[in-house]
């Protein structure tokens, strides 16, 4: 046992030069997000000062506003200047409101959060349960029915899917809300069925994308594991069921969990169609405001946010699934 | 006694001729149920993108004031009509057009320009492959919609600019499946023998690295098409695609949300063709992906 002590002491710096190597590599991949959200706000045509100044403004109101903004500068200089602030969590000022964007958006985060979350879950309880299910009734008729739905949960337009359900269960029955994020447009979550009628809707809707990708991920997964060779050991050294059924979510877990991390990052970035449909006042309803009124430092900066929130949870689950699984090499 | 050693009944062998690898994908295909259903769906709406026109029974634009969100079944209203009182089952049937364009066309257009990129940043390595990959390595750390949204956001309506944001969501995938199939091919024996005779660069990538790689990006290719029509669909949803009046699933989706309580299921009935489109293409993309023998 005497020689394993040093090991057990390097270990944690293994995983640090591992994390530090995965930062490294992530800090270019920012920094080239970073220079897209820019050049969005130039990539747009027209004046981006058009949407802020009355029609009628004098030349020298015009020359002072765009100084204010910034657009005066030389590309390069603005660049920096917005990196420089935005690191210090200043994105500038919405040009519609006035008020600074990055409280707009971090409240406007929270929601989504939430509402991703909980559609990340359910699709992540679901959509294992019918892969598992396929999987271990590989090749049957069980196998088939829970592919094709998994195809339809992948095939299905979501902001129509959720039309529908507004359709069912609000338009024809009034069973649940259709809009909002709570009793009388009130934007203090609670954790009480007064604000979660409202959100079952949305995110059971949001929850049919993770759940096709993940039950087709875990019934691959399931029918690779039940294949291998120390599965028919297990059976021969007379393992129940349960037993193996154990150690086949053991191997599929870290996987399975990796690519749950990244759905809750795609529904992040892309709840936009979904938070129109039901007025959830999140991200995508920012965004969209943001678009129609052309407030472009807003746009620029939720979509800042976005990505970059895409950009950390890839880099975790990255290195949960370093840590977590052996065989991937941290060397 | 030797000639009869040395030729076993050769010619007695059920020798088959060689088929080509793009035709026995097709054989393969056609022995597939789901691949002829969805097959002949996709087929369907294609002749309904082509013949549209022709087959609606009623003009698209023609709105009525008294013939406003009639019911699904009335006279003259097959599928009802939308809030203007045009018929839906003619704007369902022509939009097919401008529906399967939005989406097929980002698709197309990557995988020539993904494919060529791939091409040129595995083949040619070094600094190139570092240039072409770090920048497709940025792109791809937006999610899809995301990056759509925000491009044809900022670049404002229309269906040019929501064609260009798709296209340019779609090629950096398409890059790196490209690229890293391009790779493993140029490592092999025969791409080495044919720069050893003095091929030049350009002939060996079409003569024997495009052959061995397009079938996989192919697959991969049309994998994307669903979720093409889905976010295309999805951007005139939002306002950001095609403009009214033109007839698109996605567009009439949006403008019929406010019938929801009035004609319920006349307003979900565009969503119904994406849906449709969405499914077949998907499908034939997995029995595609399997005939040809693709590992995912």
């Amino acid at each position: 046992m005497h020689d394993l002590a040093p090991l057990a002491k390097r270990l944690p710096l293994i995983l640090i030069s591992y994390l530090i190597r995965r930062l490294i590599y992530a800090l270019p991949i920012m920094l080239g997000v970073a220079l897209v959200c820019f050049a969005l706000v130039h990539l747009a045509p027209g004046d981006p000062l058009v949407s802020v100044l009355p029609p009628d403004a004098s030349a020298e109101l015009a020359a002072r506003i765009r100084q204010l903004y910034g657009f005066d500068r030389s590309y390069p200089e603005q660049f920096f200047s917005w990196l420089w602030r935005a690191l210090q969590g200043d994105l500038g000022t919405s040009i519609a409101t006035g008020r600074p964007v990055s409280s707009e958006v971090f409240r406007a985060v929270g929601n989504t959060l939430r509402l991703a979350a909980v559609a990340t879950l359910i699709g992540f309880i679901l959509g294992s349960l019918f892969g598992f299910v396929a999987g271990y009734f590989r090749n049957t008729w069980v196998d088939r029915l829970a592919s094709f739905l998994s195809v339809l949960g992948v095939s299905v337009p979501h902001y129509w899917l959720g039309m529908v359900l507004v359709i069912a269960l609000s338009a024809l029955t009034g069973i649940l809300p259709a809009s909002g994020a709570g009793p009388g447009g009130s934007d203090r979550w609670t954790w009480n069925w007064e604000h979660i009628q409202f959100m079952v809707l949305p995110a059971l809707t949001m929850s049919v994308i993770p759940m096709g990708i993940i039950a087709r991920t875990v019934r691959a997964l399931v029918a690779d594991i039940l294949e291998q060779e120390f599965v028919i050991g297990l059976r021969a050294r007379g393992l129940t069921d349960f037993g193996v059924f154990c150690h086949v979510v053991k191997n599929a877990a870290p996987t399975a969990l990796a690519v749950m991390g990244l759905q809750l990052g795609y529904l992040l970035g892309g709840s936009i169609l979904i938070e129109t449909v039901f007025s959830w006042p999140g991200t995508g309803f920012l965004l969209n405001s943001a678009i129609f009124q052309r407030d472009l430092p807003l746009l620029q900066g939720t979509i800042l946010v976005l990505a970059l929130f895409f950009v950390l949870l890839n880099l975790l689950v990255d290195i949960v699934q370093g840590t977590l699984d052996p065989r991937i090499s941290r060397g | 006694m030797m000639s009869s050693l040395n030729t076993p009944n050769v010619s007695a062998l059920p020798v088959e001729r060689s088929q080509g690898y793009w035709a026995g994908a097709v054989r393969k295909l056609l022995r597939d149920p789901v691949a002829v259903v969805s097959g002949l769906i996709v087929l369907a709406l294609l002749s309904l993108a082509v013949f549209g026109p022709w087959l609606a029974p009623a003009d698209p634009y023609a709105a009525s004031m008294f013939g406003r969100l009639k019911p699904i079944g009335s006279p003259n209203y097959l599928l009802g009509s939308d809030e203007l009182g045009r018929d839906m089952l003619s704007r369902l049937i022509v939009g097919a057009r401008l529906s399967l364009f939005m989406g097929l066309t980002p698709v197309l257009l990557a995988f020539v320009i993904g494919t060529s990129l791939g091409l040129l940043a595995g083949y040619a390595g070094g600094w190139i492959n570092s240039a072409i990959m770090r920048t497709v390595d940025v792109l791809y750390a937006f999610p899809s919609v995301l990056l759509a949204i925000a491009l044809s956001g900022a670049l404002g309506a229309g269906i040019f600019n929501a064609l260009l944001s798709l296209t340019i969501v779609f090629t950096p995938p398409i890059v790196r499946v490209a690229e890293s199939v391009t790779t493993q091919v140029r490592g092999r024996d025969f791409v080495e023998a044919a720069r050893a005779s003095g091929a030049h660069a350009l002939t060996i990538v079409r003569v024997h690295v495009l052959g061995n790689v397009l079938g996989p990006i192919f697959v991969y290719a049309t994998s994307l098409i669903a979720v093409s029509m889905i976010l295309a669909s999805g951007l005139s949803f939002l306002g950001l695609g095609v403009r009214p009046p033109e007839p698109e699933w996605g567009l009439m989706l949006n403008t019929l949300r406010t019938a929801i309580y009035t004609q319920p299921w006349v307003a979900a009935l565009p969503g119904a063709m994406i849906f449709i489109t969405s499914i077949a293409f998907n499908l034939l993309s997995d029995s595609l992906r399997s005939a040809m023998d693709v590992k995912s």
